[in-house]
């Protein structure tokens, strides 16, 4: 139980292994199938989780990635996400978190504000990614793109670290706000 | 055959669509097999309600014998029609009468028209199990009209019958008296559900929707469940034992059977406003705060009972979302104590 560590275990030879977190059941279940799909060199395992933190009576690899997902049309998501932060260990900040934002293309629908997920992103320091994951071509868009960052993450691509990968997602066209 | 009774059954002949135009004439059962033959259902309908007013015509076809035809293509369509149920009760102590089919309609039949004189009442009944009533409205002075009737099914010795929205409100008490004095209760109460959807409401009051699969046991379908989730070796769910207990603790609340189909459910919240913290301005309020949420859904039950499972909502939900079939209400008002 407790807190999730990034560095607490040694990496398994040419394996890398994500956590999927949300709510959202199918969407995980669909996102997993779609890397899957993708062929890299790594050997892939794809853990999915409904709630942080994750049970303790279990052994599991090491943990290179961790995706948050969050649906703009459940505020519960959200929420959820928020709470689940908490069970996670600093070290994961430094490149090894991203937040997954889907539904909103339909903007009618949404009852989250994408500014509320912006902010949230920041706060952590983490990369947004925005994906209609309901969409199949996007998701698997999105599968690939996931797949390459843990790529990354796990240390596969040689002269590239996860925290390198960060700072080069922050996208220039909105800089840290004046509170840092 | 009247002009207006003509005109009646060509609107009504125009409302039923081609495809049903066969077997709604045979549930009819008006007109013979023979001429029911000679009928070409393949031209346009204006020609065909024609054909057929000819053929009421040769046999001099009554009112009465097409507000039959109205009440069969309403039991075709009832789900057009908005119901509201109501229960009845005796007195405490009073005997249990037997149901005479003849006697209920004569004193139904008369009571309304005591009341309104111009009132076209029929009855057909259904299935065996239940009566269905049409009641067109007229007035003292006016003749009733044909094309705003309101519908009353009633099941013969139990305390229920639907009642199809009416938009006379005033008739309203008059069609509880007629229900209450010819079905020998004494009491008729609104209970506060609704939906279009008869055949589902009817479930709920006479409480069918349980039975066949009590005993059910549901370890198997747990293990499906989980079966299936393990497919692929490289996903793996971290969640599984709190994915059973969901799905569980929903089996435990909304059983395996599907569920009866609702539309919607309301709540009207009207209470005072409480903190802990203590004073303010909002606890000074005397008025309630007042607050409506109104659920929809094409099928409201089945929706409810998939939130937990699809990780939308925790489990168990809120009693006040599940107790709908169990209350026999989907429209709550929540007061202070």
């Amino acid at each position: 139980m407790s807190v999730l560590r990034s560095m607490d275990k040694l990496p398994d030879l040419n394996r890398a292994t994500v956590l999927l977190v949300s709510t959202e059941d199918a969407l995980l279940q669909q996102l997993a199938e779609s890397m899957l799909k993708d062929d890299c060199a790594s050997e892939l395992r794809v853990h999915l989780a409904n709630s942080l933190p994750l049970p303790s009576n279990v052994n599991r690899p090491r943990i290179d990635l961790i995706v948050f997902v969050i649906n703009l049309h459940s505020k519960y998501s959200l929420q959820k996400v928020e709470e689940f932060l908490q069970h996670v260990d600093s070290s994961f900040f430094l490149g090894k978190v991203c937040f997954l934002v889907t539904g909103a293309g339909q903007e009618s629908h949404c009852s989250v504000h994408q500014n509320t997920v912006i902010k949230l992103a920041h706060t952590y320091r983490s990369p947004l990614l925005l994906c209609d994951l309901q969409v199949e071509s996007f998701r698997a868009a999105m599968a690939r793109r996931l797949v390459r960052i843990l790529q990354i993450c796990a240390g596969h691509v040689p002269g590239v670290s996860a925290l390198n990968l960060m700072s080069l997602l922050r996208s220039p066209e909105n800089p840290p706000s004046k509170e840092l | 055959m009247k002009e207006n009774v003509a005109e009646f059954l060509r609107r009504t002949i125009l409302k039923i669509p081609l495809s049903e135009m066969k077997s709604i004439l045979e549930a009819w059962d008006f007109l013979s097999e023979d001429q029911l033959q000679t009928i070409n259902l393949k031209q346009r309908k204006d020609y065909l309600a024609q054909e057929v007013i000819l053929l009421c015509e040769d046999k001099r076809a009554s009112l009465d014998d097409v507000v039959l035809l109205d009440i069969v293509y309403t039991q075709f369509h009832r789900h057009q029609k908005l119901w509201n149920v109501f229960q009845m009760s005796k007195e405490p102590g009073e005997d249990v009468d037997l149901f005479d089919m003849e006697q209920f309609q004569s004193s139904f039949k008369r009571i309304l028209q005591r009341a309104l004189k111009n009132v076209t009442v029929s009855f057909r009944v259904y299935e065996k199990d239940s009566v269905w009533i049409r009641v067109a409205w007229g007035t003292q002075y006016s003749q009733p009209n044909q094309y705003k009737p309101t519908f009353v099914v009633y099941y013969p010795q139990t305390p229920y019958a639907f009642i199809s929205s009416c938009h006379l409100k005033n008739t309203v008490p008059l069609l509880h008296q007629a229900l209450k004095v010819a079905s020998k209760h004494h009491q008729i109460v609104h209970l506060d559900l609704r939906s279009r959807h008869l055949d589902s409401l009817k479930a709920i009051v006479f409480r069918e929707y349980n039975q066949t699969c009590e005993n059910y046991s549901s370890t198997t379908s747990l293990q499906e469940a989980s079966l299936s989730m393990c497919l692929d070796s490289k996903i793996t769910h971290e969640n599984t034992e709190e994915k059973v207990r969901v799905h569980r603790v929903t089996q435990e609340t909304f059983g395996t059977y599907p569920q009866p189909q609702l539309e919607f459910a309301q709540y009207k919240l009207e209470t005072k406003f409480k903190s802990n913290i203590g004073g303010g301005l909002l606890a000074d309020r005397k008025e309630p705060f007042r607050c409506l949420v109104k659920f929809s859904s094409p099928h409201l039950l089945e929706a409810l009972k998939s939130l937990a499972p699809a990780g939308i909502a925790d489990a168990p939900l809120s009693p006040l979302l599940t107790c709908i079939p169990s209350k026999k209400m989907n429209y709550f008002k929540i007061r202070d104590k």
